[in-house]
């Protein structure tokens, strides 16, 4: 970056072309900013630090579960450490996740539009995610009460009970909830309204069609779990008894409220790394992405379908046999299109000249993973086998194949790829190869072992074992140093080269052929220098005329 | 923006602002959609309340009738009057703003704001009577008291639907004083008054979700 403060517009007088990044450079002009992608990258650093705290609350319980019997934790310290380790990975960095950072930036660029549909209101949806980042951080390292020690979930009456840090928490998770809504709300305003002139519905790249669908789950769901934490505080406050089964109210309640909001969720966490996959499989394949439609369908099915299985979580809490076999049948149905991208991604690759650059590897590495993940959803949703299954290290290894496997690997899938654009620099592809091998190697390493250890019957959250758990608690804590380590190497090699890194990005250095790669990089201030009229379908790779008409 | 100045030389109060990321048409329509969305969040968000009540009013039906028999109707009823009557307000408020005719869209926001402080006013009343017969949550007669946990569950859901729907109702205000305001100092004409519309809509939902809310715990209880 320059460092002249320099706010107006066109050519600086260096000779330098005016982008996003150099355009006003004083912190002040970056902390009012309304640009989508400097508010994209404001979110991008602050969940980054969330990442890496909830990463050391996770070594720091696997390290205590190294060997058996207590090492250095108390019991109670374990359930703190949980409890940070979920509310700091859920609440600050998954849900917010892909959407917030790479949505902001892409959608706009994606679409042709100059920026999202009310820029202001996204700068005030990241200063609410700062406040309730803050208020969750405070009340997670509470320094005037007891840690929060309820686990992300503050399922009643447990936390109508458990120390006075558990109002600020959930107040923190209604806080970040309301900056999620402002977000989707913004996304769809966006999608339907910005649209460059020629973007039609049936030519938007499946990322945009990703974020839509995630956006109309943050906007329809967040406020369910908004009320149900509200209601929790005034149950701590005043005493309105509506989850305390001593005052006449139903915890299995709670439990519903929560997963109404809950489920759908972890569909905001993947379904924008679905839509990343989407963008990566066939630029470096060299095809047209398999099946257009069924991907699209399949994006709007989840987010349906997403809305319809909350009661799988609680098939073991006591709800009737008659709700949980349709929720067991629904929650099979999810598969479906699931699959369905499973196969589009596959077929996309098929006889398609692959290249292996550190993107793809993580791309690839997500569709082997979340594989393992679906599938071994589905032996959760099969109702006796989850009676077994229920509450063990089973659905700890599943969960995480989701979110890390699917989220997180999504994320790093993106950031390799949109790298070049945000920075108008390149790394070195090599190290990111290596570093890909860490995380993939390590990410199996810790969780794999999981699964048996759940089908051994070992249950989740307990800070101790029996010693025939140990020598594959020992293998998964090897496994989650490795991936820590995998994850920073991967990391500090992008931010070494943003900026230490001598080669310059050009404007389109993996020859896509969607929109944001049609603009300088980094983008100018506008996103574009001329005005966009789309006319090509964005997947026209290797057809015989290129970029073919859809 | 500088470069703004120059291009739209012509723009005047009134006109609507200029943004740099779309037309004043898309911009209207995008605020537009965008409120309606607001309130689909906020209907979901009363929804959990809505759910609570009906499942604990399966369960406990006859403490519920017997609890929901101490409110006043009356006083609810009036209530009611008076919201939709602050409806017809504010979109009388609107079609004022679109024919240019600010002064009269000024009166009618000032009015429907004045109907929303009648409400609370009633609200008000209707609290104390509850406070001073120690059926408020948290209080210690309320906790001793050999009153059945139902019944004790129906206030504390009264207390919260009708609560969280007051704070709406203030929220509802706040923003038509501020279109309010900014009618009288002539920022809007028949080419712009997207904040009174929208301002508007979010009134009629502050109404509606009292049209739910007042069967329910006066009525059907």
């Amino acid at each position: 970056m320059s460092g002249q403060h320099n706010s107006g517009q066109g050519e600086a007088s260096t000779g330098e072309p005016k982008n996003y990044l150099n355009w006003d450079t004083s912190i002040w002009g970056w902390l009012t900013t309304v640009d989508h992608k400097r508010i994209a990258l404001m979110y991008l650093f602050s969940i980054l630090i969330f990442f890496f705290v909830g990463g050391l609350a996770a070594l720091i319980m696997r390290t205590e579960l190294m060997h058996a019997g207590g090492q250095f934790l108390t019991p109670q310290q374990y359930n703190v450490m949980f409890t940070l380790h979920g509310a700091l990975m859920i609440f600050l960095f998954v849900v917010p996740g892909i959407p917030a950072t790479m949505g902001n930036f892409l959608l706009p660029l994606m679409i042709g539009a100059k920026d999202v549909a009310f820029p202001k209101l996204n700068l005030i949806s990241y200063y609410i995610y700062v406040a309730g980042a803050l208020i969750a951080c405070f009340a997670l390292m509470n320094p005037l009460d007891q840690w929060a020690d309820t686990g992300w979930t503050f399922y009643a009456p447990y936390s109508i009970e458990s120390g006075g840090s558990v109002v600020l928490m959930t107040f923190a998770a209604f806080v970040l909830g309301f900056s999620s809504i402002l977000t989707g709300l913004n996304f769809v305003v966006t999608i339907h309204k910005l649209r460059a002139p020629g973007m039609t519905w049936d030519r938007l790249p499946v990322f945009v069609w990703a974020t839509y669908a995630t956006a109309v789950i943050q906007t329809l769901a967040t406020p369910v779990v908004g009320i149900t934490l509200l209601l929790l505080i005034m149950e701590r406050l005043f005493g309105v008894g509506v989850f305390d089964p001593k005052l006449g109210g139903d915890p299995v309640l709670y439990e519903h409220f929560f997963w109404f909001y809950s489920h759908p969720v972890v569909y905001i966490m993947v379904l924008p790394a679905f839509g990343v996959v989407g963008e990566i499989i066939p630029v470096f394949s060299r095809k047209p992405i398999f099946g257009y439609k069924a991907v699209v369908y399949a994006s709007i099915a989840i987010a349906a379908v997403g809305f319809l299985v909350w009661a799988h979580h609680m098939f073991v809490a006591g709800i009737s046999d008659y709700s949980a076999i349709y929720f067991s049948v629904i929650t099979f149905g999810v598969a479906i299109p699931t699959a369905v991208k499973v196969f589009n991604w596959v077929s996309t690759m098929y006889k398609g000249s692959i290249r292996f650059t550190t993107p793809m590897l993580y791309a690839m590495g997500f569709v082997f993973l979340f594989m393992i993940a679906g599938t071994t959803g589905i032996y959760l949703a099969v109702l006796a086998v989850d009676v077994y299954y229920h509450d063990t290290y089973f659905v700890v290894a599943h969960f995480h194949y989701t979110i890390q496997g699917g989220a997180v690997i999504g994320l790093m899938a993106a950031l390799y790829f949109w790298f070049p654009k945000m920075t108008g620099k390149m790394y070195n592809d090599t190290v990111g190869k290596i570093a890909w091998v860490f995380v993939f190697v390590g990410f199996n390493l810790t969780f794999l072992p999981q699964f048996k250890l759940g089908m051994m019957g070992m249950p989740r959250r307990y800070f101790d074992y029996l010693p025939e758990f140990e020598s594959l608690h020992t293998v998964s804590t090897y496994g989650a140093f490795l991936n820590a380590f995998g994850y920073t190497f991967a990391l500090v090699n992008l931010l070494y080269a943003w900026i230490f890194s001598k080669r310059k990005a050009s404007e389109n250095p993996w020859e896509s052929l969607s929109l944001e790669w049609k603009t300088p990089s980094p983008p100018p201030h506008d996103n574009f220098t001329e005005p966009v009229i789309v006319t090509e379908w964005t997947y026209g790779y290797g057809t015989p005329v290129e970029g073919g008409k859809h | 923006m500088s470069h703004s100045d120059s291009a739209h030389s012509d723009w005047k109060l009134g006109d609507p602002p200029i943004v740099h990321h779309m037309d004043s048409h898309t911009a209207y329509d995008a605020a537009r959609l965008g409120m309606w969305l607001f309130l689909a969040t906020e209907i979901l968000l009363f929804g959990g309340l809505f759910a609570a009540y009906l499942f604990y009013h399966w369960m406990y039906f006859a403490e519920f009738h017997h609890a929901s028999k101490s409110l006043n109707w009356q006083l609810g009823g009036l209530n009611t009057i008076v919201l939709l009557f602050s409806s017809y307000l504010a979109v009388m408020a609107v079609d004022s703003v679109k024919l240019g005719k600010s002064e009269k869209a000024y009166k009618y926001l000032m009015a429907t704001i004045g109907c929303g402080f009648i409400f609370l006013i009633i609200k008000a009343f209707e609290y104390h009577a509850k406070y001073s017969h120690g059926l408020f949550p948290g209080m210690d007669t309320f906790n001793s008291e050999a009153h059945q946990v139902e019944y004790k569950m129906f206030f504390g859901l009264y207390f919260c639907m009708t609560a969280l729907h007051a704070f709406h109702v203030i929220l509802g205000m706040g923003l038509l004083l501020w279109a309010a305001l900014k009618v009288r100092a002539g920022h809007f004409s028949s080419k712009y008054y997207t904040p009174v519309e929208v301002g508007a809509l979010y009134w009629h939902l502050v109404d509606l979700i009292w049209i739910y809310l007042f069967p329910l715990l006066y009525l059907v209880g």
